[in-house]
């Protein structure tokens, strides 16, 4: 594959900062805010962002049905934080109404670390990357569980902040911000190609 | 899995932390609230985040009189009551009422002209805090002021209160423009621009070299319709703030999911038709011309 064609979910959050990673990466990008943008892609994003808010407007959008179907369909996606929060299992400390995916096995706690005045940066040991990855957590979410079938890449005190299961990668930080994209690199290298 | 340290260290309050929560928010409302039921209606229509404040800014306009940080107690109330972030006003130059609402555990501060500015000279050193904050600009040297004074967030400034949206045109147009014409100017030229703009040379030659602003920006001051935020966001703003557009309409929960969609679909005018739809009447809305005290004046 030469050029791989990735969707960014464009609802609201962090989105334009994941396209200008991926197109720096060289694939081609594509803002998703309405059913037909699923069309053609080799992979998606879920960015960072309120999950309230995205699960309430994929909804509106009209999006959600749609796009369970394509990561049922083995449509290989990368959540970041909020978007972690999307494609979880189980969610705790969530909206009622808040739906999620269930994409792969994870129980997650949002805002586990606290508010704003307690979001950080901390340098981690990701398998398979050289050196460390300087990552960035915002109001992040806490796995709490990772089931079976999930790969944890990356911990953070013990606790699961990169993981992996078949075709769906999860970060509860912002590799997006980091000016550092070999999780993006390594994304369409690993996740989205080796589907194809 | 590869050997890993025992107890990782956290570094809070970064740049790169305190931006990096303004870029969470981008394409989203926030909404001024007064109590946990506004907040809650405000979480359930699908804002980003919500503003605590005591009174909404055409409250403050009519009743005059100082306005001030809203009290402890009804901003806990209303950290309680959602799981988005909360943000609350700190009057301009007020560094204790900053210092407060950050041992709170608020997630922004917004250093507002909304409220009655506490120092007439002097904005607050945001750089001293762990908590971000968030400024309001008419013009692009405000803005930049307000950045080398350690602000994560910029919101243009607007009419707050009047529910008209002809003053944030006019802020964001004279940002953005400027922005536009700096990325046409040499080397030289920029000098001139930090003079004419009272700004720091760095940030231009910044602006110069990157077309963007080093901060996220936002609109806000007399939003009051979907179509007043899809505009806006056409315009080049990242997210919108709605205050009393919300709750001084005759629906807001109606009203504020329909401001919410706009803002993810504001290009979209077939979507925009659509919720726009039946929304009952908006705020009733001021004439600028009318106006006794402009809040767009406070700040330096």
């Amino acid at each position: 594959m030469t050029t791989p064609t990735i969707g960014v979910l464009a609802l609201q959050g962090a989105f334009a900062r994941h396209g200008g990673v991926l197109r720096d990466l060289g694939a081609a990008v594509v803002d998703v805010r309405r059913p037909d943008d699923l069309h053609g892609l080799d992979g998606i994003i879920l960015p960072g962002g309120e999950s309230t808010t995205m699960s309430m407007l994929l909804e509106s959008s009209e999006l959600f049905d749609p796009l369970a179907e394509a990561l049922d369909d083995g449509l290989a996606v990368f959540g970041t934080c909020a978007g972690l929060i999307l494609l979880a299992s189980e969610v705790i400390d969530g909206r009622d109404d808040q739906r999620c995916f269930g994409a792969i096995d994870l129980r997650v706690r949002r805002n586990a670390y606290g508010t704003q005045i307690q979001s950080f940066e901390a340098d981690l040991v990701i398998d398979d990357l050289d050196g460390v990855f300087p990552a960035v957590f915002i109001r992040a979410p806490e796995v709490e569980r990772a089931g079976a079938g999930v790969s944890v890449l990356a911990r953070l005190d013990g606790d699961p902040v990169l993981c992996r299961s078949g075709r769906v990668l999860v970060a509860s930080f912002h590799p997006e911000l980091s000016h550092d994209g070999r999780l993006h690199r390594l994304f369409l290298d690993e996740v989205v190609t080796a589907g194809q | 899995m590869t050997e890993e340290p025992t107890s990782s260290t956290r570094s809070t309050g970064s740049p790169l932390v305190k931006r990096g929560l303004a870029e969470m928010l981008k394409g989203g409302v926030i909404m001024d609230v007064v109590d946990p039921d506004q907040a809650r209606i405000a979480e359930d229509a699908g804002a980003v985040a919500v503003m605590a404040l005591e009174r909404v800014p055409s409250d403050i306009r009519r009743d005059g009189g100082v306005a001030r940080m809203s009290d402890p107690e009804m901003i806990a109330g209303i950290q309680g009551a959602v799981t988005i972030p909360v943000m609350a006003k700190a009057r301009i130059g007020h560094f204790v009422e900053a210092q407060i609402l950050q041992a709170l555990g608020v997630d922004y501060v917004d250093e507002s002209e909304v409220l009655t500015p506490a120092d007439e000279a002097h904005h607050i050193d945001k750089w001293a805090f762990t908590v971000p904050f968030v400024c309001g600009a008419t013009n692009l040297g405000e803005a930049l002021r307000r950045i080398s004074e350690g602000a994560c967030l910029i919101r243009s400034k607007g009419e707050a209160g009047t529910g008209n949206i002809v003053e944030a045109t006019r802020h964001l147009r004279s940002i953005l423009g400027d922005i536009a014409k700096i990325t046409q100017a040499d080397s030289a030229e920029l000098f001139d621009w930090a003079k004419q703009l009272q700004a720091p040379l760095p940030l231009v030659q910044e602006i110069a070299e990157t077309g963007t602003l080093p901060v996220p920006m936002f609109c806000a001051g007399g939003l009051a319709t979907p179509a007043d935020a899809a505009m806006v966001m056409q315009l080049g703003a990242q997210s919108v703030f709605v205050g009393s557009g919300i709750f001084k309409s005759d629906n807001p929960p109606v009203r504020a999911k329909a401001i919410v969609e706009a803002t993810t679909h504001f290009r979209d005018a077939h979507i925009l038709a659509k919720v726009s739809r039946g929304l009952g009447p908006a705020m009733a809305g001021l004439e600028i011309s009318t106006l006794e005290t402009k809040l767009a004046d406070r700040g330096w």
